[in-house]
């Protein structure tokens, strides 16, 4: 048990970390297309190696600590930022279960929470003190700034992401996300049961990962680099890691939560090897995780950043209502149409 | 407030209209006007591999111009010299048995110097001193920035298509 747990948490991590060093890339390729450039591509073949020239340029750089910092939150809030983004992934099912000497083996780190969405809107929440802790422990005002949006902005998102939660929870009625994917497979994706809920959950998770157009904790031309303007060095690249790898656990959560998670239609029609099929889905999972990903950076590259009170208006005068709508409407589905 | 300069005629406080206040569509809008440039042709010039050429009317790195007898038309008469802004250019003449009778034998530009400002090309009676289209300019010694006439005389064939530019801009006044 303990060694099978091991050994896909070593997976799991190795992939995510390989993956979120060529997720910097793909996004530095994203914005020089759309832009007509052409993007790095001087470092390896097709700059395939370049992660690993700014990997490297990262550890070698000098470890600077503000005079004015409070030395141990200082080092403690990138280190909150990165645990929370990679146990998020903990309790993702990533397949449905893979049969090896008559043995059966689920594709999830912990398999069947039944408390698994929960799980993740505490894990979630706990994110934000990353940030804060960091605008707040660096002794600069920019920081401080950034810390301080960061908490405002993810209290009204929160709320609106809860919401959203709510109407998959009410539709398959179960907090564990296996149960939750076995729900969808029987009754259809969520993303057509419940379309408002889904929108308000995209649009949450752009504020709850801090991309583009809610990234005000950064906003650079403003306040400089925001909660991260006073670190650097490795310290500065665990945020940045951070950034991604919550990039890859929101579009996971949202492909499990109203995509099916593994889940491909119609797959089991063709009759076909049951360990075979669990790898399609890995497959299918992994480019609907990438979906998402691609649209959050083309998200990014296309739409300006909101201004401070349009965002807070955003959250609790649009969302927040359309949440509580979106409520009343799920239910009324699940009353009338779905019986 | 309302005060619209001739630069910006867009309406100040325009009324939205409902689909507009609705914002995803217009959102969508703006995806699609960025996810087209993904199909677009790229302005990347890829530099050291792919080079510029300049046209005629660049002002590049002065050279001297060498005649077809394989001597430079410089007649050493130090105007460039004189005319130089930065102080870029130094000329010692001597005399030769050659027509022109006077010749350069030491000329100088301090490369770190010129500002590529062309007097020296402007002022030169002979059209002996004239812009290249060489702006590829690198030097890791500061004496390897003073260029001698070996780095500087250039055959004029190389240079045909700068004096046809200048001759007729000094006939087109």
């Amino acid at each position: 048990m303990l060694i099978e747990a091991l050994i896909k948490i070593v997976l799991v991590l190795f992939t995510v970390l390989t993956a979120v060093s060529y997720l910097v890339l793909l996004e530095r390729w994203i914005s020089a297309w759309l832009q007509d450039r052409i993007g790095p591509n001087r470092v390896g073949p097709l700059g395939l190696l370049q992660p690993l020239a700014d990997v490297l340029k990262l550890l070698l750089k000098e470890d600077i600590e503000p005079s004015q910092s409070e030395k141990w939150i200082h080092w403690l809030a990138p280190v909150i930022s990165i645990v929370v983004a990679f146990s998020v992934l903990a309790i993702i099912p990533f397949g449905s279960s893979i049969v090896l000497d008559g043995k059966s083996y689920s594709l999830a780190i912990a398999s069947n929470i039944n408390i698994g969405v929960l799980y993740i809107i505490a894990l979630t929440s706990v994110g934000v003190y990353g940030i804060t802790l960091a605008g707040w422990s660096s002794g600069s005002k920019y920081s401080l700034l950034g810390g301080l949006r960061s908490s405002a902005q993810m209290i009204s998102y929160e709320l609106t992401m809860g919401l959203g939660l709510v109407s998959v929870v009410m539709l398959c009625g179960t907090l564990d996300l296996g149960g939750i994917i076995q729900s969808q497979i029987s009754g259809g994706w969520n993303i057509f049961r419940a379309p408002l809920g889904f929108l308000l959950f995209l649009i949450s998770s752009f504020a709850e990962t801090n991309r583009q157009p809610f990234d005000l904790p950064e906003a650079e031309p403003e306040l400089v680099g925001g909660y991260h303007t006073e670190y650097s060095s490795m310290k500065f690249a665990l945020f940045f890691l951070a950034e991604y790898a919550n990039m890859i656990t929101a579009s996971a959560v949202m492909s499990v939560l109203f995509l099916g998670g593994w889940h491909v239609p119609f797959l089991n029609t063709f009759g076909m090897d049951p360990n075979l099929m669990a790898i399609l889905g890995i497959a299918a999972f992994a480019l609907k995780i990438f979906a998402f990903i691609f649209f959050f950076m083309w998200v990014r590259w296309s739409i300006p950043r909101f201004r401070y009170d349009q965002l807070m208006n955003l959250g609790w005068k649009v969302l927040l209502p359309l949440g509580i709508i979106n409520i009343v409407i799920t239910a009324l589905e699940k009353t009338y149409l779905l019986h | 407030m309302h005060n619209r300069s001739k630069y910006n005629n867009s309406k100040p406080n325009r009324k939205l209209s409902l689909w507009e206040k609705l914002y995803l569509p217009e959102i969508a809008r703006g995806l699609l006007t960025t996810i087209k440039h993904l199909f677009r042709p790229k302005f990347t010039r890829q530099y050291p591999e792919e080079k510029w050429e300049a046209p005629a009317a660049f002002r590049g790195r002065p050279v001297l111009v060498m005649d077809d007898n394989g001597a430079e038309r410089c007649v050493a008469c130090g105007l460039c010299s004189r005319v130089c802004p930065p102080l870029a250019i130094e000329v010692q003449a001597s005399e030769t048995e050659l027509l022109k009778e006077r010749f350069p034998v030491r000329f100088e530009i301090n490369m770190l110097r010129c500002i590529f400002c062309g007097f020296c090309e402007e002022v030169c009676p002979e059209e002996a001193i004239v812009m290249s289209k060489d702006y590829e300019l690198v030097f890791t010694k500061y004496d390897d920035a003073i260029y001698g006439k070996d780095k500087l005389l250039t055959p004029k064939k190389d240079l045909q298509e700068r004096l046809d530019y200048l001759r007729e801009m000094r006939n087109s006044k």
